[in-house]
Order: C-alpha cells, then sequence, then structure tokens
C-alpha cells in the first residue's frame, strides 16, 4: 500500500489514476499512479534507475508522443483540463510547460538566439521586446552577468554549467507555468551543481517545479514535497522532511538510508 | 490566424513536400529496380550462359565470353587488389597510426575514392596499351586494382581500428612479435569488417565500365587469354544497348539483370555479416 | 628469425601504403606528359576554344567542359531538394516500419553501376523527354536528370546519416519550447549538421561531374554549346568515352589527355574542398 498525502496548497497538476506503456512493451511503466504538483513549490521524483520518475516527467509535456506508439492512460489535470486527451494542443501544452533536461541542450546558434527562440517561436519579432525579454530570462537565470559581453557568440562556447543555465534561461523566457527538471545536474561539476539548485529554489516563486533527479541529498535539498518512486509505482508521496526523517512505508526508509538503489 | 497556426500550417506544407519528395525519389529508384528485374528475367535464358557473342539476328547469341571475361578481369584486380590493400591499410592503422603520413595517404585515398573512374582508364591506355600495342585484359586489371586499391586500404584501416587496443596490448604481453599480433590477433579482430570491406569494393570495381572502354576493350568471343582484349558485362553492355539492333538490346538487358544481381548479393552479404558482427 | 620477419612485415606495409601516393603522383605525371603536345598547340585556347573538330586538328575543349558544368550543375538542382526531402523522410517522418527497409533500398540503389542508370536513361527517359520537352530526347536536359537520379541516393543516404548525428535530446528541447516538427528540422537538425550536409553534396558534384557511363548514353556527344537544354552536348567524361578509341593522330590523342586532366584536376578540387573544408574528421562514405 502506498501513502500519499493530500496537500493544503492550491494544486498545479493532478494526476490521477495514470498508467503508461511503452511502445512494444507488454506491461505498462507505470501503473495506476495518483499524486498532486503543488504550485509555486518544488516537487522531487526520487528513486531507483527505471522505477519510472522520468516516464512520469515527460508525460507532463507529451514528450512521450515523439515516438509513435507510446501509450496513456488516465488523467494528467492542468487548469482543469487532462492534459492527456488526444485534442490537447501539444504546442500551447510545451510552451505552458518547460522542460530542462539532463544535459545541456545549446542550440547550434548564439546565446542570444538560444534564449530567444522560444519566444520567435511563438511569434514575437519585435527587437526591443525579445532584446529585453532574452536580457530578463538571462538575469533570471544568473548568467546575464557572464554573457552579456557575447550574446553574439556560439552557445556552444559556454561551460557545461553555464549552458545548463542558459538552457534554463531559454525555458524560463516564454514564462511557462510549470518547469520540468530530469536531472538537470547530472553532468555537472559540484559548483556548477550548487549554482543550479539555489535558482531552482528560486524560481518557484514564479513557477510550479518538479524534479527527477537520482540524487537523494539534492532532493532533500531543495524540493518541499517529495515522491519516491519504485517499479512504476508512487510508493509514498508525502513532505519532504517528513520523507526523509520519518518515512511511513519501509521501501522508502530502506531506500533513503541506502539499503537499496 | 496565430502566429502558432501558421507554423501548424507551414509544417503540414513542409512533411507534405517531403513526403511527396520522398515518394518521387523512391518511385524513380523503384521504376529502374522494376525495369531491369522485369527486362532481364524476360530476356534471361539458358542460351545466355552458353552462348558466345553472336552477330545480330542470330539465335545462338549469348553472354557466356562476356561473363568469363568480367569474371578474369575482376577476379585478377581482386587477386592483386585485395592484399595490396589490406596490406597498406594495415600500415595505417598498426605503423602509421596518427603520423603525417599516414593521415596524407587517407586523404589521398579518400579522394581516390571519389575520382572519375574513366581518367584512370586513360592512364591505364598510357601506361599499358600503348606500349603493348594493343588493348588487354591485364589492362582492364590493371585499371580496376587502381581503382580498388584506395576502397580496401580505408576499409581495412578503418576496420583495424575499431579492434580494441587491449587485444593488442594483451597479446604483445605474452611476448608475440608485431607481425604475429597483427596477423593473428588483429587480423582476426576485424575479419568481419574486413570481408565486407572487399565485398563492398569487388562490387564496386565489378560495376565499373568506363575505365575499361580503352583497357579491355570488347571482344565479342570468348577469350581467356588476359594479354588479348576481353569482353566484360559492363562494356559488353555498353555497345549492345547502344546498338540498334532488338536482340542485341535484349541481351543487354540479360547483363544488366546479372550484373545488378551479383552487386546487390555481394552487397547484402557484406551488410549481413556486419550485421551479424553486431549482433553478437 | 622472427625479428627478421617483423621488419620484414613492417618495410612492406609501409612501402605499398606510400605507393599511393606515388601512384596518385604518377598518375598526374602521366596525364600531364601526355597532353604536351596539345598545350604546345593550343596553349590556354584548348579551354576557351568552342571547335572541337577532330577531322581539321582543332581541338576545343569549351563545349565539353560546358557540357559538364551545366548538366552536373541541372543534375544537383534537381537531386538536393529530393534529397533533402528523402533524407528528412528517412530520419524524421517515416515510421519504424519503413525507416530501416526504405533506407536500405535506398542504399543498395547508390550501389547500383551507373552504366544501369544510362542504360535505363537511355530506354526508358530519352523517349519521355522527347514527348515532353521536344528535341530527340539525347540531350543535355536528359543527361542532367539521369545524373540527378543516379547520385540521390547517395546525397540522401549520406544527408540523412549526418541529420541522424543531432542527439535526439537536442531535439526534444526545441520541441519542449513548443516547436513543431518542421522548427526542429531547420532551426537545429540541419544546422547541427550542415558540415556534414553541405560536404556530402560537394562530394556528389564532385562525383557527378566525373561521371562517365550515366551520361554518356543520353548526352550524343555534340561538341556544341547551345543554350538550348534539349539539344544535344557533350561533357568531358562522355567525349572521352566516344572518342578515346578514336584518336588517330597525336594530337587528337593529346587533346583527349588534356581534357583527362582537367576532369581529373576539376574532380581532385572539389573532392577536397568537401573533404577538407567540410568533413574533416569524418570518414568519406563509400
Amino acid at each position: 500500500m502506498a501513502t500519499i498525502i493530500d496537500i493544503t496548497e492550491e494544486k498545479e497538476l493532478e494526476v490521477k489514476n495514470f498508467e503508461f506503456t511503452y511502445a512494444g512493451a507488454d506491461a505498462p511503466s507505470i501503473k495506476t499512479l495518483n499524486m498532486p504538483i503543488a504550485k509555486n513549490s518544488i516537487t522531487a521524483l526520487i528513486g531507483p534507475s527505471g522505477c519510472g520518475k522520468t516516464t512520469l516527467l515527460r508525460a507532463f509535456n507529451r514528450m512521450h508522443d515523439l515516438y509513435p506508439g507510446n501509450k496513456y492512460n488516465g488523467e494528467i489535470l492542468f487548469k482543469n483540463r487532462n492534459i492527456l486527451a488526444d485534442r490537447e494542443d501539444l504546442i500551447k501544452l510545451r510552451i505552458q510547460i518547460g522542460m530542462i533536461f539532463q544535459k545541456p541542450t545549446a542550440f547550434p546558434m548564439s546565446i542570444f538566439d538560444n534564449v530567444a527562440y522560444g519566444m520567435r517561436l511563438q511569434g514575437i519579432k519585435n527587437k526591443t521586446e525579445l532584446q529585453d525579454r532574452v536580457e530578463k530570462a538571462l538575469k533570471d537565470a544568473a548568467i546575464f552577468k557572464e554573457v552579456k559581453e557575447r550574446l553574439k557568440h556560439d552557445a556552444n562556447g559556454l561551460s557545461g554549467g553555464q549552458q545548463q543555465r542558459l538552457c534554463i534561461a531559454r525555458a524560463i523566457a516564454v514564462e511557462p507555468e510549470v518547469l520540468l527538471f530530469d536531472e538537470p545536474t547530472s553532468a555537472l561539476d559540484p559548483i556548477s551543481t550548487a549554482g543550479i539548485e539555489e535558482l531552482i529554489v528560486e524560481l518557484k516563486e514564479k513557477v510550479s517545479i518538479v524534479i527527477v533527479t537520482h540524487n537523494m541529498q539534492q532532493a532533500a535539498r531543495v524540493s518541499d514535497y517529495t515522491g519516491f518512486m519504485y517499479l512504476g509505482e508512487l510508493i509514498e508521496f508525502g513532505r519532504t522532511e517528513d520523507i526523509f526523517v520519518t518515512p511511513k512505508e519501509r521501501l522508502t526508509e530502506e531506500y533513503i538510508t541506502g539499503k537499496f538503489g | 490566424m496565430t502566429h502558432t497556426q501558421k507554423r501548424i500550417i507551414i509544417n503540414k506544407i513542409v512533411m507534405t513536400l517531403s513526403t511527396l519528395s520522398a515518394l518521387i525519389g523512391i518511385g524513380f529508384l523503384f521504376w529502374i529496380l522494376a525495369i531491369l528485374i522485369f527486362n532481364g528475367m524476360d530476356a534471361l535464358s539458358w542460351t545466355i550462359f552458353s552462348q558466345e557473342g553472336a552477330p545480330p539476328g542470330y539465335e545462338e547469341s549469348g553472354l557466356k565470353h562476356a561473363l568469363i571475361g568480367q569474371l578474369m578481369i575482376v577476379g585478377v584486380a581482386t587477386l592483386f587488389g585485395v592484399p595490396l590493400g589490406i596490406l597498406a591499410g594495415t600500415y595505417l592503422s598498426e605503423y602509421g597510426q596518427k603520423s603525417h603520413l599516414a593521415e596524407t595517404i587517407r586523404d589521398i585515398s579518400d579522394i581516390m575514392m571519389s575520382a572519375p573512374s574513366i581518367v584512370i582508364g586513360a592512364f591505364v591506355y598510357a601506361i599499358v596499351v600503348t606500349p603493348m600495342g594493343h588493348f588487354s585484359g591485364w589492362a582492364g586489371s590493371i585499371a580496376l586494382i587502381i581503382i580498388l586499391l584506395p576502397i580496401i586500404l580505408r576499409t581495412t584501416d578503418d576496420m583495424l581500428q575499431l579492434v580494441p587496443s587491449t587485444l593488442r596490448e594483451a597479446a604483445f604481453a605474452l611476448g608475440a612479435p608485431k607481425y604475429k599480433v597483427i596477423m593473428q590477433v588483429v587480423y582476426r579482430g576485424a575479419k568481419a569488417g574486413i570481408l565486407t570491406g572487399i565485398l563492398l569494393g569487388v562490387a564496386r570495381v565489378a560495376g565499373e565500365t568506363a575505365p575499361l572502354l580503352f583497357t579491355s576493350f570488347n571482344d565479342n568471343f570468348l577469350s581467356t587469354d588476359m594479354t588479348d582484349p576481353m569482353a566484360s558485362l559492363t562494356v559488353t553492355m555498353y555497345n549492345y544497348a547502344t546498338s540498334p539492333y532488338e536482340d542485341w538490346q535484349k541481351i543487354g538487358w540479360a547483363a544488366a539483370f546479372i550484373l545488378s544481381m551479383f552487386i546487390l548479393s555481394l552487397n547484402i552479404i557484406g551488410r549481413l555479416l556486419l550485421f551479424k558482427k553486431k549482433g553478437r | 628469425m622472427s625479428v627478421i620477419i617483423d621488419k620484414i612485415f613492417s618495410f612492406a606495409t609501409k612501402y605499398i601504403a606510400i605507393a599511393i601516393l606515388f601512384l596518385v603522383a604518377w598518375i598526374f605525371t602521366v596525364l600531364f606528359q601526355h597532353s604536351l603536345d596539345a598545350m604546345e598547340a593550343f596553349g590556354f585556347d584548348f579551354i576557351t576554344e568552342t571547335k572541337w573538330a577532330p577531322n581539321l586538328e582543332k581541338f576545343g575543349a569549351l563545349p565539353a567542359i560546358y557540357g559538364s558544368i551545366v548538366s552536373t550543375f541541372l543534375a544537383m538542382l534537381l537531386a538536393v531538394p529530393l534529397a533533402i526531402g528523402v533524407a528528412i523522410f528517412l530520419s524524421e517522418l517515416a515510421p519504424a516500419k519503413l525507416k530501416s527497409p526504405v533506407g536500405v533500398s535506398i542504399e543498395l540503389l547508390a550501389a547500383i553501376p551507373s552504366v544501369i542508370y544510362g542504360m535505363w536513361g537511355l530506354f526508358y527517359f530519352v523517349p519521355i523527354v522527347r514527348d515532353v520537352f521536344g528535341g530527340i530526347g539525347i540531350s543535355m536536359l536528359t543527361a542532367g536528370i539521369v545524373l540527378s537520379i543516379m547520385i540521390l541516393p547517395f546525397m540522401a543516404a549520406v544527408t540523412r546519416d549526418a541529420m541522424n548525428t543531432t542527439p535526439d535530446i537536442l531535439k526534444e528541447s526545441a520541441y519542449a519550447l513548443g516547436g513543431t516538427k518542421w522548427d526542429i528540422i531547420k532551426d537545429i537538425v540541419i544546422p547541427y549538421a550542415k558540415a556534414g550536409i553541405i560536404g556530402s553534396f560537394i562530394l556528389a558534384l564532385g562525383r557527378a561531374i566525373g561521371e562517365t557511363m550515366a551520361v554518356t548514353f543520353v548526352m550524343g556527344n555534340v561538341h556544341q554549346i547551345s543554350t538550348n537544354l534539349t539539344a544535344p552536348a557533350t561533357s568531358i567524361p562522355v567525349t572521352l568515352a566516344n572518342e578515346f578509341t578514336e584518336a588517330d593522330t597525336s594530337l587528337y590523342y593529346s587533346s583527349l589527355f588534356e581534357l583527362s586532366l582537367i576532369l581529373l584536376v576539376i574532380s581532385f578540387t572539389i573532392i577536397s574542398i568537401a573533404k577538407f573544408y567540410f568533413l574533416r574528421n569524418k570518414r568519406l562514405a563509400s
């Protein structure tokens, strides 16, 4: 039996009886999962590799739709609508729910164009508006000072940590309501990691955040809520301090004390 | 219309165009394949294999001379080109490695692989046909060796480099001399890859026509003397197809079919070899 | 004993490899030496003279050079958009079930000898060009079309391979910003694979300009410079293929060698540009 608490805050997203099956697989990778995502807070998903945490994360912006044959069941509610519905406008959804990946993904273009990319997709052509919003996004991502002299340079010249912050700037430039982080620091050194974590905590004032991490300390440091997943099921969901200090489930306790994983 | 709607429409248009161009491109290619199979099967008969060339209008007209000529010219080219290519490739991967000399040889070979083959024919004409005073099967083989050499050299080089260096080190650690390490360990590790390279290389030169036009030239009758002009499937195909005689044209299609099947089989076997290797 | 074998083995492999360099140098030298008569007789005029009249001992290469350039240009004009379309289809659009069979067939078609493309062109495409565009069907246009079909599989396969090098995660991040497939292709995939794509196009150009058999059947070998694309024409390889065995005077023979040399220099230059400028550190697909 799973222990899933209800939250007091307003819900940004709500996962209801969610099931996910990869193309060609017989059994679902995620089985009947229920979970709320609180507004303006950070929810961490932890669990051993293969537990389905990334699979769940990629359902929030329907990334799975890029590969044919994947199947969703159940509902994910966002703004009172089920985003898993067939008629969902994926382009609009992905503008509202942004994503940061496990490796920095600077596009083959200049730093400025990287950040402006999402806005340009939406048809914003006004130079001053683009300039203002790029600058603001870079400032919000705490990288403006480092790159302001070389906005026209190729983004691939930046360090890994800088590139990841650039990707965050790019994601927040389109003013999403939710940001999904898929192990955002797994390719970074400890100093860059600390910087990114600090930034994530600051960002929750503006957006709701879901972060998948393989690093339990990271989940404990940054998140307000934590969900522990195991073999495609949500074993326990609760306030982060409860999960790490007084877990209700034996599996959760074993995982966070390092007995497996 | 919002910008996003516009993007979605543009996306649909471009994707349709892309699918359409894929259909056109693939359609053309399958058209050629269909024609080849249809005309080839239509022209194939036992006489094609049992009879030599004959003047137009004769029933008993076949490709025996061209098939044997082709096998000899390509066979001799393979016999010389493959070992030489493998040895040269061995130098690049095992001795030269990243040296300036090795890199230069790689670059020049890469360029040679795409160089016009008719020019090789002209070169061989000058150094073999002119001194001998006449066309010959040897001249044809030499032209093909020159084309085959860089192909074998580069695939051997690439395939040997894929053999993990720990394997070499382990053999050296047992006190084996370098040539033994190469022959017994490295070659063995790269066997499937090198074999695939050989098959694809031979398939490539087997389809060459231009360098044979004025080296091995042609002969409408069976000859197994490499010092004489010699028929090949490709040149025979060219001569017959451009002739005004329908029965010759038909035999030309048979030649095209046989040659294509031979080349496609080599390609498919080569791929399967590599695929099996990867699967393991 | 094994020390001696070791020495012999390393010595043999090394000198065979070096022999390749000498071979290439030898090819250039021989072509040059055999061109000397023509070079002395015509000098630089050889490449600007428009008249090629063996009976008058007058040899000008311009019609052949013009034909090589125009037919190759036509071929590229047709093949580039088609190749990009096929590559996009294969790398981004085709359902998984189609990707591999269609991709492999395209690669196999790239292995079919050019003489067969030429034969197809002669019997099946010449009549179509004659009916649709007029003329006798044997023409510059036909040569360009047949050439484009011949280089299409190679170009499409290499372009697809270049596009496939784009990391999935990069494409996903652009989708995550709300991009459409075409947005991702034009903003991410093509810029990422740009060098490889351009390089393979130039490489295909280098091969096309030296291609003999695909065009010999359908070009006509007429030494004239005509802006009418439906008129017969010639190119350097077509001239060589048709006339090499007919050269009866030393000047004729030498002129053909000068043509070969010009062709080799042009191809070497184009292929080198592709290789050194765009495909550095990448192996040329064979």
